[in-house]
């Protein structure tokens, strides 16, 4: 008796009861799917989240202060309120420039001046103000469409000009951005209403950062103006809690982040109350998808317990599927078949609803998986590896679940079996 | 000259129901079957009869005594050997037909040569006579439950001579069918085994039927207690 015949006659025992085995097969289906399809929108989600950390920079290097002592860090400690002389200035930053200036691509700096909206009659568009320095847009990977950059004498003249991004061109403007060059907006913020002059115009990029569910005309984007702008719309001091630095393509950053910290925790020696604290991009992005591939494991292994069901309803399956059979299996080993015979026979049985259940898990899961992870923004099949594990893991589910029940049946005495009612 | 079909010397079989209570069943049967011999085994329920025939058809081992079907040692084979004993040297046919449920008569009748590994092709070639000898040939695809008690048992029949086996051991094969089917797979048994020889085994506690064959043995209280021929 050959494979073929095994599986042609473990088959026809299926087809018996075909309801049956497909129910038995639904908890395989479900096992594997849900396995398949974590894994699947666990791999597209990581992929995004790497691909809109580096397209917000992945050598970035954020800076910025942090309030001394062991108990902040374990997060109950009372806040200190910053005063102004604790803030980095602009002094310390031209001192690091200075320093390092062969291995700087830029200091971005940036400093939030709320949200509002811009208006024209019945058009508009949300906005929200954001002073940065001339560094920023390079930092951030921004890309100017029209016009130019904030510039020196914008920032020195605390002037009122401002980048818009394409979004806001598209609703103000009808998408002209020439056109938007050199126009003036009125910029609602809270009572108040700021006049622009456009300056240029930027290419918006949805993110990780700023992902929306607004509708597209809604989404709010940011309108760029001078630092010092924004400082005096609102009335804050000279000096930042935080900027961003980006060092070349040939440092590394994670390196280089320690260079940081430690030019600028000189300043803070004497200042019993706040340091410094560094971070590159890099080493958040490699903690987060540590942190998502910890995750998704650990949800697959959650969706593992409902393979474990699955497969424990196969036994249960197989189980009354033996003791149904008792009287053919007596027949079957009168006629001569050992005992080898009949345990193949029903553990080809119990690997047969395994892997087709598995195979349609698969199926099952990726479109889940892919589905899934399109909601999230990327796309992502299931790898062949995620495959072939599915594959031989139902497989194994097959002989570990089918073989008890399937050697039950081979230890049938065939005078009791042939006897049996 | 070895045409000895059946030696049994001494076969007692217990049973054992717990460890104190041991139970014998045969007291020391001992019998010998000629090839080409029809025999009938006769007895009241509880005299062994059953006991005895599992013995002949190797589904059992006998507790202690000397058995030897067409010249394999029975009593020392393990249970893989006694497989192939079944497979090769008995073909059973039983009270209830015992045909696989959803299994065309083709496939039921091919099923003890797949067991005993004949290819694919030659025991289609083979299933299909067989049936044919039994006047089957017109219903090789029909499934056990569209075949009526008669043709279900020509089918057992045809399936037990698969790999043309030493003794045909036929347990009660009349005893479902009514006396015009019944006398029909009588009628079967007595032409294989007067045109090819076939040495059959007949249990039955029907006196008619035992009647027919060439020698009768009666069973008592686990003893042979006659061993009778029947003279033409």
């Amino acid at each position: 008796m050959n494979l073929g015949e095994s599986i042609r006659v473990a088959w026809e025992g299926l087809m018996a009861n075909k309801m049956r085995a497909l129910l038995t097969m639904l908890g395989i289906i479900i096992g594997i799917g849900s396995v398949i399809g974590i894994l699947t929108v666990g791999n597209g989600l990581s992929s995004t989240v790497t691909s809109s950390m580096s397209s917000l920079g992945a050598s970035n290097i954020m800076v910025m202060l942090q309030q001394k002592g062991d108990d902040y860090a374990n997060g109950n400690a009372t806040y200190i309120e910053v005063s102004d002389d604790d803030l980095i200035t602009d002094d310390m930053i031209d001192a690091f420039r200075q320093r390092y200036s062969d291995q700087l691509v830029g200091v971005a700096i940036s400093e939030s001046a709320g949200s509002g909206k811009v208006q024209d009659g019945r058009l508009y568009a949300n906005v929200s103000l954001t002073g940065i320095n001339e560094d920023y847009l390079a930092v951030n990977n921004i890309e100017i469409l029209q016009g130019r950059n904030i510039e020196a004498r914008d920032l020195d003249g605390q002037r009122s000009v401002a980048l818009v991004s394409d979004k806001l061109v598209n609703n103000m403007f009808g998408g002209d951005a020439q056109a938007a060059l050199g126009k003036e907006i009125k910029t609602r913020v809270g009572n108040e209403v700021h006049v622009f002059r456009i300056i240029g115009v930027y290419r918006y990029e949805q993110n990780m950062m700023n992902m929306s569910f607004a509708a597209d005309k809604d989404i709010n984007t940011s309108l760029y103006i001078p630092v010092t702008s924004a400082k005096r719309l609102n009335g804050a001091a000279d000096g930042y809690y935080s900027f961003t630095v980006t060092a070349d393509s040939s440092q590394d950053s994670k390196a280089f982040a320690e260079v940081v910290n430690v030019f600028f925790s000189r300043y803070y020696q004497s200042n019993d109350k706040f340091g410094i604290y560094t971070m590159s991009m890099e080493s958040i992005t490699e903690q987060v998808n540590t942190m998502m591939s910890s995750l998704s494991t650990g949800l697959a292994i959650i969706a593992g317990i409902s393979l474990l069901v699955g497969g424990i309803g196969v036994m249960n399956i197989m189980l009354v599927s033996v003791t149904e059979r008792t009287r053919e299996i007596g027949t079957r080993k009168a006629l001569g078949a050992t005992n080898g015979n009949i345990r193949f026979q029903f553990v080809v049985e119990s690997i047969i609803i395994c892997l087709i259940g598995g195979a349609i898990g698969v199926v099952v899961g990726g479109l889940l998986g892919y589905w899934g992870s399109s909601l999230l923004g990327a796309t992502s099949m299931p790898t062949g590896g995620s495959i072939a594990l599915a594959v031989s893991f139902s497989m194994a589910i097959g002989i570990f679940f089918g073989y008890y029940p399937a050697n039950k049946a081979a230890k049938l005495d065939p005078i009791d079996a042939l006897r049996y009612e | 000259m070895n045409d000895t079909i059946i030696q049994m010397e001494d076969i007692i079989k217990r049973f054992y129901i717990g460890e104190p209570n041991e139970l014998e069943i045969l007291h020391g049967i001992s019998l010998t079957v000629k090839k080409g011999e029809f025999i009938s085994i006769v007895g009241a329920s509880g005299s062994g009869k059953s006991t005895l025939m599992n013995l002949i058809g190797a589904l059992d081992r006998p507790t202690l005594g000397h058995y030897t079907l067409d010249g394999t040692v029975v009593e020392e084979a393990d249970d893989h050997e006694l497989s192939s004993i079944r497979n090769r040297k008995v073909g059973f046919v039983f009270q209830n037909f015992n045909l696989i449920p959803r299994t065309n008569a083709l496939k039921n009748v091919e099923l003890p040569m797949m067991y005993a590994g004949v290819p694919m092709r030659e025991r289609t070639a083979r299933a299909k006579e067989l049936l044919a000898m039994v006047g089957m040939q017109d219903r090789f695809t029909h499934q056990p439950n569209e075949l009526s008690g008669g043709q279900k048992q020509r089918c057992a029949i045809a399936r037990a001579m698969a790999n043309d086996p030493a003794i045909l051991l036929a347990d009660e094969p009349t005893g479902a069918l009514d006396s015009k089917t019944g006398r029909m797979v009588m009628d079967i048994f007595h032409k294989l085994n007067k045109e090819q020889g076939k040495t059959i085994v007949l249990i039955t506690h029907n006196r008619e039927l035992s009647a027919e064959t060439g020698r009768i043995l009666h069973m008592r209280d686990g003893y042979l207690s006659e061993d009778r021929e029947v003279v033409a």
